[in-house]
């Protein structure tokens, strides 16, 4: 580990390197962060099976890449298919959980996750896998050579970017984005004003679920994926969250980008197989800090 | 020295100021009212000084000492309770066990946790629960009473903790007008028989006019008036605060 | 209170039959020694979700605790740790009985102290968090834990530690090993039984219906909190400790630290007997370890998804469970009663009797 650290002092373009990386990854993160947000703020469901989403959504990636096609045209797949499942999970079962108290919808939405991430390791197995976009070999350099950014990654960044900036004009301009928005307000009053917040509620969790496996096509493409690898996905994503508070966008950016490059530096140093240890680390981290930050406030971290 | 003296608290929300610069004495004994049109800043005030949250300035003294740094517990085992204007009971458990939960934890020490409920406290617990007309229902779980049952539970439940003073939030709101009289009578007979210092805010006029020894009125998140029933009711000011609001 | 003599006869049977059933079924007594494993689990989680309203995720984290503790214990008395498990299991422990059982003994205890310390180390980060954050960063600690351990050389990392072994009849040994957790699950019952009888029984209770409420009564609420913590991390070190003897063989993810098994069975259990009851747990913990070992050799392959499954539809439709039910089928029978005193009637009948509808 110290020499890891060395490396880090002697090599300055280690350090690009990696915050580029980080940065690039972190934008994927960013995805999950905000679907898991939406969700959270309008049904006040914490969906802890949100990083399980993203692991569909890369199997379907890898599927498509074994038909011979390439990863990249399954980014509609995925949005399409999540799109509809998502819709489904909400009449099968989410919708049973939305009055209910903070438990039900966190135990309702583990045992989801546990659903699915047992089935899809029964139905492709437990290697860890890669979406090939053949895109991964090119790269581009910069600073003279010493750092390389890998084009499917740089890709995957204006991808990752597209969306998001797609889903908040959604949210900012459509009608549905508003009867959102109004229902994640004052649910009643949405209903009193003619929202028929039941469709709104399955329309925002489908969306979130689009939002996952479109970001688990990039993760499959730029990193890798393997059925149990959701928890911490989902763990990321609340990490994301909770750091940067609700209805912050540019809060949920930077902690999303941030956190992508805090693994990458720890991953370095500290090896691989600390990862998941890290990203609980900053969560404990996270909510250590947030809890200093409330009993300022004289009351605890609701 | 007076029970509870307020001297300038000030506190905003978010570029709401709530109250502003608010003082008043709560003494020893009496029955001191808190009224004022809706949004005059009452409920922060209260939460203010129970330590709910904390002030932006002033000071809080609660028998001569500075609370306005404390937090809630603290403040309550210093012997200020406060009930909730939309009642807040343990709802699961039954209302024998809510009142036995109540004994004061002022000068609770560690080991006292382990200890069981001597029978004089249940004995004490259900003769309150019998002055407040709930002892039939005593082994009912307080969760399934109906609201203004709730609303006297957690009067007894305060009453149990033997407070200095209690803080009410609204007591009468929600309870069928029939039955505020009752309501009054055992608020009168805390405050002469318990002895337990009363700061109460309502919005019912005849109950505080009947009940208050004195009473502060506040609008805008100011003070705007003080003085006993009589001044207050015929004080120009309160009432054109109160009709201004509508 | 008058309850504890109805729990005798019922505990007085289980307790007869759970001495005599590794004779009249030792083909079962690892079974059985499950069994009681998972009662101990379910009881432990019960004081903090059920009786206290913390749902916590990584109670599995003491387990994995005194596992290891004892485990270092064990060895360490006689050996020296880091090269016993550099070796890789290729040292050989040889104790007799005595020493087996100092180390056994003293391991235990370890375990269970090694735990609490534990516990009240990370009780002051973790109880500022309420609801969601407070089940997912005990969620979290309990996953960083397995990984820690994993990547520790001295503790063997992720090739684990070989357990000494019992010096003796491989049939005592299992008979050794059931008796402990026997033991362990029926004085975790007892202990909690006395507890939530005392005034901590109902402060934890207040801070489940209603935390604030508490706070605002002036309830000393972290002391409260911490001293269940702890207690829950005393009896889960030594289950630790006693299941890790009777595996014979330890690894961080797997064997001390299986937070998405045995660490979800906890809570699965309570909520499928009734959280926040003694015998809630109890029931719910035989039910499920009988059905899932009857069922979990035909479900071969989709075993998870289906406890996935039974998860959604417990939480969703029975969160009551089979005790809660009963309470609401059978109110009378748990002395939830309208109870009139002829004394006392007369005094209500002067003073404002309250009908029930009338009031609010």
């Amino acid at each position: 580990m110290i020499d890891n650290i060395n490396l880090l002092i002697l090599a300055p373009y280690l350090n690009v390197q990696l915050l580029l990386d980080g940065l690039l990854i972190g934008a994927i993160f960013v995805l999950a962060a905000y679907g898991l947000a939406l969700v959270w703020g309008v049904m006040n469901v914490k969906n802890l099976a949100q990083g399980d989403f993203v692991i569909m959504g890369g199997y379907i990636a890898w599927q498509v890449g074994t038909w011979g096609v390439n990863p990249l045209f399954g980014l509609p797949l995925a949005i399409v298919f999540m799109f509809a499942f998502g819709w489904a999970i909400y009449y099968l079962v989410i919708r049973y959980v939305i009055e209910r108290d903070l438990f039900t919808s966190l135990l309702a939405t583990f045992g989801m996750g546990l659903v699915i991430s047992q089935s899809i390791n029964l139905l492709f197995g437990p290697e860890v896998q890669i979406a090939d976009s053949g895109l991964s070999i090119r790269s581009i350099y910069i600073f003279g050579g010493e750092v390389t950014v890998s084009e499917i990654k740089l890709l995957s960044f204006l991808m990752a970017s597209s969306l998001a900036a797609v889903v908040i004009l959604f949210m900012k301009n459509s009608r549905m984005g508003q009867a959102i928005r109004a229902t994640a307000q004052d649910a009643r009053a949405a209903k009193v004003m003619g929202i028929d917040t039941e469709r709104v509620y399955a329309f925002t969790f489908a969306l979130n679920a689009a939002i996952c496996g479109a970001a688990g096509v990039l993760i499959a493409m730029i990193w890798n994926i393997q059925p149990f690898y959701g928890m911490t996905h989902s763990i990321r994503s609340f990490v994301i969250v909770t750091a940067a508070g609700f209805g912050n966008i540019p809060g949920v950016i930077m902690a999303g980008l941030g956190l992508g490059a805090a693994e990458q530096f720890s991953g370095f140093v500290f090896g691989a197989e600390l990862q998941q240890a890290t990203v609980v680390g900053l969560l404990v981290a996270v909510l250590v800090w947030r809890q200093i930050q409330s009993s300022r406030n004289r009351q605890a971290v609701i | 020295m007076e029970l509870i003296e307020v001297s300038g608290v000030s506190k905003s929300y978010g570029g709401v100021v709530a109250n502003k610069q608010i003082s008043l004495k709560v003494r020893r004994g009496r029955i001191t009212g808190m009224i004022g049109p809706n949004g005059s800043g009452k409920t922060t005030l209260f939460n203010s000084i129970v330590g709910y949250h904390p002030i932006d300035e002033g000071s809080i003294k609660f028998e001569g000492k500075e609370i306005s740094k404390l937090r809630v517990q603290e403040i309550a085992r210093l012997g200020m309770l406060r009930t909730f204007q939309q009642t807040r009971i343990y709802g699961k458990m039954n209302c024998v066990k809510n009142m036995l939960i109540s004994v004061s934890h002022r000068t609770a020490r560690f080991g006292d946790m382990f200890r069981p409920y001597s029978p004089e406290l249940e004995e004490k617990a259900e003769h309150l629960l019998e002055f407040v007309g709930l002892y039939s229902k005593r082994r009912l779980i307080s969760g399934d009473l109906s609201f203004g049952q709730q609303k006297l539970l957690e009067f007894a439940m305060a009453l149990m903790s033997e407070p200095e003073v209690l803080l009410l939030d609204e007591p009468t709101a929600g309870i069928n007008p029939t039955l505020i009289n009752g309501l009054i009578d055992r608020l009168k007979q805390a405050n002469e028989e318990f002895g337990i210092t009363l700061f109460v805010i309502e919005h019912n006029m005849r109950v505080i006019m009947n009940l208050a020894d004195n009473i502060y009125c506040l609008a805008h998140g100011e003070m705007l008036a003080e003085g006993t029933p009589e001044e207050i009711q015929t004080d120009q000011r309160v009432i054109d605060a109160y009709l201004g609001a509508h | 209170m008058k309850q504890h003599s109805q729990h005798l006869i019922p505990g007085l049977a289980i307790l007869i039959f759970s001495l005599a059933a590794p004779f009249l079924f030792p083909n079962y007594v690892f079974q059985f020694a499950l069994l009681w494993l998972m009662i101990t689990f379910a009881l432990t989680w019960d004081t903090l979700g059920g009786q206290m309203g913390y749902n916590s995720l990584g109670n599995i984290v003491f387990f994995g605790v005194g596992m290891y503790t004892s485990a270092l214990v064990q060895i360490g008395l006689y050996y020296d740790i880091g090269e016993y498990t550099a070796a890789y299991g290729a040292i050989l422990v040889q104790y007799d009985m005595e020493q087996y059982f100092t180390g056994l003994i003293i391991g235990l205890i370890a375990a269970g102290l090694v735990a609490v310390v534990f516990a009240l180390a990370f009780g002051t980060i973790v109880f500022g968090l309420r609801g969601p954050y407070f089940a997912i960063g005990t969620l979290g600690v309990a996953l960083a834990a397995g990984e820690l351990v994993g990547a520790w050389d001295w503790v063997g990392a992720g090739s684990g530690i070989s357990m000494p072994v019992y010096p003796g009849d491989p049939d005592d040994r299992a008979l050794l090993y059931y008796f402990l957790l026997l033991a362990l699950g029926v004085s975790t019952f007892l202990f909690l039984m006395w507890l939530y009888s005392t005034r901590f029984g109902l402060a934890i209770n207040a801070i489940r219906d209603d935390e604030e409420k508490a706070e605002a009564m002036g309830i000393h609420t972290k002391r409260h909190k911490t001293v269940a913590w702890s207690v829950s991390a005393f009896f889960l070190g030594i289950s630790g400790a006693i299941f890790g003897n009777m595996a014979g063989f330890i690894e961080p993810l797997e064997v001390a630290f299986p937070t998405i098994t045995f660490g979800i069975f906890m809570v699965v259990m309570c909520l499928l007997g009734g959280k926040g009851t003694l015998w809630g747990p109890v029931l719910g913990a035989t039910l499920f370890h009988v059905v899932k070992e009857v069922t979990w050799t035909h479900l071969l392959g989709w075993q998870w998804v289906v406890l996935g499954l039974l998860i959604i539809i417990n939480v969703v439709f029975f969160q009551q469970g089979i005790i809660g039910w009963a309470q609401d089928k059978w109110p009378e029978r748990f002395g939830i009663i309208v109870e009139d005193d002829d004394a006392l009637l007369a005094a209500q009948d002067t003073a404002e009797a309250l009908p029930d509808k009338g009031v609010g």
